[in-house]
């Protein structure tokens, strides 16, 4: 199965960089202003034209497509126009930091998500499960971003007790481990209480059910305890379909994280895209949206692998 | 087992999150540091640089941290020599500068300074493969070349008396610099320069870190380090000044206005020929009659933009020329006067219509006025504008929009613009106003066309005579008196709060420059942080 997902994927992934540059190409934003910046202000068109042929966007969609995709292909990810250095040194000195702020986030969400779920759904309807299931609806709706700036008007300018951006202290030049971990705990806090509503509901609804189904009950009536029922039985398949929803909450993830990251000036591949997309740097942002597509497809077939892992009767190729 | 334990487990796990809360609550905030070392200045900016290679365009007005130019300006921005050992010597055609390098001057990875770097600097700069947006300031080189190890020629194609305010751009070292892509090489992130600092972190979107270079030419730096942190927005630069997390920034006039009051901290106010103006195309009926000119220039209320926009910080403009500037031609200031500006018109024959809205054979006296969408400060210049000009009876209709937007309607729609260059009049005025350049970029946005003040423009360039300049551009703010090429509005001060435990050798604390519409990164009192002593 592995393998022809992997197929698969090529053509999904030569769409999607095309569209990319198909998108960006009939944007209205100038690549050529976006590179000079203030100082095209009073370039001369001379000047700006020379330049535009440098960038080579003088060259029409087809073309320069071509010459990125044969490019990638033979490593060479082209260099990066609004960050003046090569792709893959962009992308290298970034990654590192936004999957450490994701990873952190997730693991936090999936955790902190179950337990709270499994807890909703043992006193269901409940004083705890009415609380719980309110907040997350309340959270599902609040955008990522939104919750930062909160969180930043919380904790970094009323209590004052957490650094409201950056990866280390403002004044100091070196990263050292006891700074950054400090100086993630508001982004990956953020990031993973927007991701946690989607767990916690799903893991509710998934044991809920599992109580109320046959080999629960026929358990409980074996007179097992009421810890192994819920632990042994109706956890292990009431978890299945967080297993999916692992796979699809990555492209939400990415997402997600590009709104923290801004909010929190964490330097990671979001700020990167950002950029990417407002100056319309091509070979950065099909690099970058490669990446992603490639992220959510991995994602899925994670899942899947996970699904037919937890239980036997989903055939791996079926 | 039991509900009992199960709640047991349930607390077990709320425990633990909420101690990991609580710990990382009480880990102690070392990000406060208001009474730090003084050796160390931490400065907030609004603004980053794309790239650090001075070949792309980096510190070309001079005053870059990391390198040095040629020359450099002194606090009242009169050039001094830097990597030269005096100022150049110039032939008596106006065509030929010669420089003198100053000796012993090392890069910071330790290679010598040579006329090499120099050439290898220039020309790298106005090749056509070089991706450098700011080239057009060098159009006056014909060519450059080394005479010796310490002696570099500049040939122009024209004597171009402010020339040598060009050569305060830095200088990058050929032995890095010239053996990678210039485009997208390491050079553009890592610099290495003669400059009084290192840069030893550029961490994008957060910050620049530098550290004192300890064999600087000029001396070893007081303060040992020095990071740019880049806030983009205003408030949480202020906040972050307040908390002291910061020792200085940049701060809009109101911001700056809540720190008057504070003991520990000092608000300095640099002077600049940051303009803001509104075009007036001259492919447009209205904006083009000259009757509607002259009318605009005389009914905008400047004083109350002064006092109601930049809360008092700054002046009414009359023209890219500041009025407190030498090379502001006396006597051109012109006073609020709606009677006189209603007077030109109704001469003219704009006569008012029932909506209060003059017309003219048909013609609705009605333009389109533009600015940058979310410019706070443009906006409030639009707004204010085309209230005075409907008081006229001139309607202009403000819209906002990105320069995506803007820039194909400039032709026939007024935008409000802004810009300003302190180093020589030579610099603003024949950008603005020289027909040549009328509608190229964004050279001469209104394509304004006065034979008058284009002899007047190429005059003043080509003779080093300081009175003859100063006659030059004396006629051309007179010129621009009777037929307005834009209507300038203000001329804006820029407001900073820094710390008060540094002071600068002879003065009482920190000094500015004039400054230009950048906010470059060495603007600023910072402008000379290398000159910098704690207070005793």
């Amino acid at each position: 199965m592995t393998g022809r997902r992997a197929l698969l994927a090529v053509p999904v992934l030569l769409a999607v960089t095309f569209g990319v540059f198909a998108i960006a190409a009939a944007s209205p934003f100038d690549p050529v202003k976006a590179y000079a910046g203030a100082a095209g202000l009073t370039a001369s068109q001379e000047n700006l034209d020379q330049i535009r042929h440098n960038l080579g966007v003088d060259q029409p969609l087809l073309a320069r497509w071509w010459d990125w995709l044969t490019g990638a292909l033979t490593g060479d990810l082209g260099d990066s126009a609004s960050l003046r250095a090569p792709v893959s040194q962009v992308i290298g000195e970034r990654l590192g930091w936004s999957v450490l702020l994701c990873a952190l986030a997730f693991v936090v969400a999936v955790l902190l998500g179950t337990v709270l779920g499994v807890l909703a759904a043992r006193w269901r309807g409940g004083m705890f499960d009415r609380t719980v299931t309110g907040a997350a609806y309340a959270l599902e709706a609040a955008p990522p971003f939104w919750l930062g700036l909160l969180a930043v008007w919380l904790f970094a300018l009323k209590l004052g007790v957490l650094p409201a951006g950056g990866l280390t202290d403002t004044g100091s030049s070196t990263a050292t481990a006891g700074q950054i971990a400090r100086h993630v705990l508001l982004p990956a806090l953020v990031l993973a209480v927007s991701q946690l509503p989607w767990f916690v509901l799903y893991v509710r609804q998934g044991v809920g059910d599992a109580l109320a189904e046959d080999p629960v009950r026929g358990a409980r009536s074996r007179g097992l305890r009421e810890r192994t029922v819920l632990l042994q039985h109706a956890l292990r398949s009431g978890l299945l379909p967080v297993l999916t929803l692992i796979g699809s909450r990555v492209p939400e993830l990415i997402t997600g994280a590009l709104l923290v990251e801004t909010v929190f000036s964490w330097p990671g591949i979001a700020a990167a895209t950002v950029q990417a997309a407002t100056s319309v740097d091509f070979p950065l942002l099909a690099a970058l949206t490669v990446l992603a597509t490639a992220a959510v497809l991995v994602g899925n077939l994670l899942s899947d692998l996970l699904y037919g892992l937890a239980d036997p009767r989903v055939a791996f190729d079926g | 087992m039991s509900a009992r334990s199960i709640r047991g487990v349930a607390a077990a796990a709320l425990a633990t999150t909420l101690a990991l809360g609580a710990a990382a609550c009480s880990t102690p905030s070392d990000g406060t540091g208001a009474a730090g070392p003084k050796d160390s200045a931490v400065v907030g900016i609004a603004y980053e640089p794309d790239s650090l290679s001075p070949l792309l365009g980096y510190g070309k007005d001079g005053n870059s941290k990391i390198f040095d130019g040629l020359l450099t300006h002194d606090a009242d921005m009169k050039l001094e020599p830097a990597l030269a050992a005096k100022l150049p010597e110039i032939s008596d055609d106006g065509r030929t500068y010669t420089y003198t390098l100053r000796k012993g001057v090392e890069f910071s990875d330790g290679k010598p300074f040579t006329a090499d770097d120099v050439v290898f600097t220039y020309r790298t700069i106005l090749d056509a493969k070089t991706n450098n947006a700011s080239k057009a300031e060098l159009d006056a080189i014909r060519s450059v070349e080394k005479k010796d190890d310490h002696t570099v020629v500049f040939h122009l194609k024209y004597p171009y008396a402010p020339f040598a305010e060009r050569t305060v751009l830095p200088i990058a070292p050929e032995h890095i610099a010239g053996k990678q892509d210039v485009n997208n090489g390491s050079f553009t992130t890592h610099p290495v320069g003669t400059g009084p600092y290192v840069l030893t972190r550029w961490s994008k979107g957060e910050k620049l870190t530098f550290k004192a270079n300890p064999h600087y030419w000029g001396g070893a730096p007081e303060v040992k380090n020095f990071t740019m942190a880049i806030i983009k927005d205003d408030d949480v630069r202020a906040t972050r000044l307040r908390s002291g997390d910061l020792d200085g920034a940049i701060l809009p006039p109101n911001l700056a206005a809540a720190f008057k009051s504070a003991q520990d901290k000092k608000t300095y106010t640099a002077k600049t020929f940051d303009y803001r103006n509104v075009t007036l195309p001259s492919a447009n009926p209205v904006t083009g009659a000259k009757a509607v000119r002259r009318a605009l220039d005389l009914a905008v209320d400047r004083d109350a933009m002064v006092k109601g926009i930049l809360n008092g910080a700054g002046k009414p403009a009359y023209g890219p020329v500041p009025t407190d500037s030498p090379w502001f031609a006396k006597g051109t200031e012109r006073p609020h006067d709606l009677k006189q500006a209603e007077r030109i018109l109704d001469d003219a024959g704009w006569k008012k219509g029932p909506d209060g809205i003059r017309k003219k054979g048909g013609q609705r006296a009605s333009f389109t006025l533009w600015y940058l969408s979310g410019d706070k400060l443009r906006q409030e210049h639009a707004l204010a504008f085309a209230s005075d000009a409907k008081k006229a009876g001139i309607e202009a209709k403000v819209e906002s929009g990105t320069w995506e937007v803007i820039e194909p309607r400039m032709k026939h729609d007024a935008v409000l613009a802004g810009g300003g260059s302190p180093a020589d009049p030579d610099f603003d005025q024949y950008l603005l106003l020289h027909s040549s350049l009328a509608g190229d970029g964004f050279n001469n946005m209104s394509r304004y066309r006065n034979e008058k003040i284009d002899r007047a423009l190429v005059d003043a360039r080509r003779t080093d005579d300081h009175d003859r300049r100063k006659a030059g551009y004396d006629t051309v703010q007179r010129a621009l008196e009777k037929d307005p090429a834009y209507i300038f509005l203000t001329h804006i001060d820029h407001l900073y709060v820094v710390d008060d435990k540094w002071r600068v050798p002879g003065e009482k604390g920190l000094t500015t420059q004039v400054e230009p519409h950048d906010h470059g990164l060495a603007s600023g009192p910072w402008w000379n942080v290398e000159d910098w002593q704690p207070k005793k």
